[in-house]
């Protein structure tokens, strides 16, 4: 298994051919308490960069977006009850969706976890 | 273009900062931009904040709202020119909450006037305070004078234990009630301050000297009920309180009859008009205005947020001027501004968020109840 992140501060956790994708840590911090979170069905086809979930803190509304291409096989309906867990265990039970690859290539071009730490560090 | 190049420049001048700014990011603030400064947004968490304040005692840094005070030849006079309040008859130390209009009747502000023994104090609005001095300038005889207090800082002071948390620095603060104000010391800093604010909580609002700010700030969150609360707690306060936040629910279009706050517009002005836009406020007062600002329930979970359309069936009637969740409800609220016909309470209607209609109802403010202290009657 091999975890990846993205610019935008999602997380994808690849094994075989499915990906897990979720939001960091600092972007949990960022984004403050979550109160709603909008995950996409199964079936559903996204392009790498498309708008894929949708989180709500108290203030604001935010983008998540697929950090890959692939479809849809599970959206985390936990978080419908729960959509705290993005704060409490962002990179873990707070994930917000499956998808199977459609070109695993892509993950070429994302961060390794080293790669993100610094990253953010110089944000 | 030259206002092209003045908005430009404009846009280059860097934020002010705040006379507590390092104060605040010591204790952990997050600095935002907002009205020309930077402002804390919040400390450990907007949630938390929030709740805080409800039950305990919160203190805002409102340093940004411009303080202003006229002295001079009757400003009561050049001043009700412009506002639709009772002003001449209003007692020394008491306050107002009112509206500064512009000649077709739309609100360019909200604020709070208290008379005091030599002057009238406002309060208004960080974004409109400059705009605010101009248009009374420009409107005002040149016998009022009109000063900007840019050398004093502001605080807000809210949540059940305020009262109690003040009155043990000042105990002569407890003989204060809602919307009355007074000149107090402490220490060696003169203060002065009203009974008043925008979280729908009991509390004050105190002016002090920049030079005293942090002092005073260390004696207040010294006690064990006050911690410092951002921005973003005071704007979910304020919107379960059901008060208008102006550039979002009220604006220059607006009326104060459209804003639902005809309680602004004082029995003897009512009778008298001779204010901006009397015309048109008081024609919406008798005749209904086209638009009313509106509670609103959201169903579900989902936020409904600010510019969101507001639809009956097909027919566009209205959009969200504020939305969020509110933390003491657990449960997404809003207010909208929607035409006469769909403003009664109880009509439900949707609003669009990114293509998903989410059902609403229109629903009576304030969402949480008003807990301010008021004389209780005998």
């Amino acid at each position: 298994m091999s975890r990846y992140f993205t610019e935008e501060h999602e997380w994808v956790e690849v094994e075989g051919d499915i990906a897990t994708v979720g939001i960091t840590d600092y972007a949990q911090q960022q984004l403050g308490d979550v109160v709603f979170v909008d995950v996409p069905t199964e079936g559903k086809q996204f392009d790498k960069g498309d708008e894929a979930a949708v989180v709500e803190s108290v203030k604001a509304a935010s983008d998540v977006y697929s950090p890959v291409s692939g479809t849809i096989v599970e959206g985390n309906d936990v978080l419908a009850d729960e959509p705290a867990l993005v704060n409490t265990d962002p990179e873990g039970d707070g994930w917000f969706f499956k998808l199977e690859l459609s070109d695993a290539s892509e993950l070429e071009g994302l961060m390794d976890e080293g790669a993100y730490k610094k990253y953010v560090a110089g944000l | 273009m030259t206002t092209d190049y003045i908005a430009e420049m404009l846009e280059r001048i860097p934020d002010k900062l705040l006379t507590l700014d390092a104060w605040h990011r010591a204790r952990g603030g997050r600095m935002v931009s907002f009205a020309g400064y930077q402002m804390p947004v919040q400390y450990e968490g907007v949630m938390a904040e929030h709740l805080w304040t409800r039950e305990n005692a919160g203190l805002f840094d409102v340093s940004h709202m411009g303080q202003v005070l006229l002295t001079g030849e009757d400003p009561d006079g050049a001043l009700e020119t412009v506002v639709p309040g009772e002003i001449a008859k209003l007692p020394v130390n008491r306050m107002r909450y009112s509206l500064l209009l512009g000649e077709d009747g739309g609100v360019l502000d909200d604020l709070m006037i208290t008379r005091r023994e030599r002057d009238l104090y406002l309060v208004v609005n960080g974004a409109c305070k400059y705009d605010d001095l101009a248009y009374m300038r420009e409107t005002f005889p040149d016998e009022v004078v009109i000063t900007l207090l840019d050398e004093r800082a502001l605080f807000a002071l809210q949540g059940p234990k305020a009262g109690e948390a003040l009155a043990s620095l000042i105990p002569d603060v407890a003989s204060l009630y809602f919307m009355q104000a007074g000149a107090f010391t402490l220490d060696d800093m003169s203060l002065w301050i009203s009974r008043s604010g925008y979280t729908g909580e009991d509390g004050f609002e105190i002016s002090v000297d920049c030079d005293h700010a942090a002092a005073l700030a260390d004696r207040l969150c010294a006690i064990d009920s006050v911690k410092p609360i951002g921005l973003g707690a005071r704007d979910s306060l304020r919107l379960e309180a059901g008060l208008p936040l102006y550039g979002h629910d009220l604006d220059e279009d607006t009326s104060p009859i459209e804003g639902d706050l005809g309680f602004a517009i004082s029995k003897r002005r009512r009778a008298e008009g001779g204010f901006a836009g009397a015309e048109r406020v008081l024609g919406e007062l008798t005749g209904g205005a086209p638009r009313k600002r509106v509670g609103l329930a959201v169903e579900g979970r989902q936020p409904v947020r600010e510019g969101a359309e507001l639809f009956a069936g097909d027919r566009l009637v209205g959009k969200v001027t504020s939305g969020g969740f509110a933390p003491s409800l657990g449960a997404p609220i809003a207010m909208g501004m929607v035409t006469a016909a769909h403003a009664a309470i109880g009509t439900a209607l949707e609003a669009e968020v990114r293509g998903k209609r989410i059902a609403v109802t229109v629903a009576a403010m304030p969402f949480v109840p008003h807990r301010y202290h008021r004389p209780t009657a005998a």
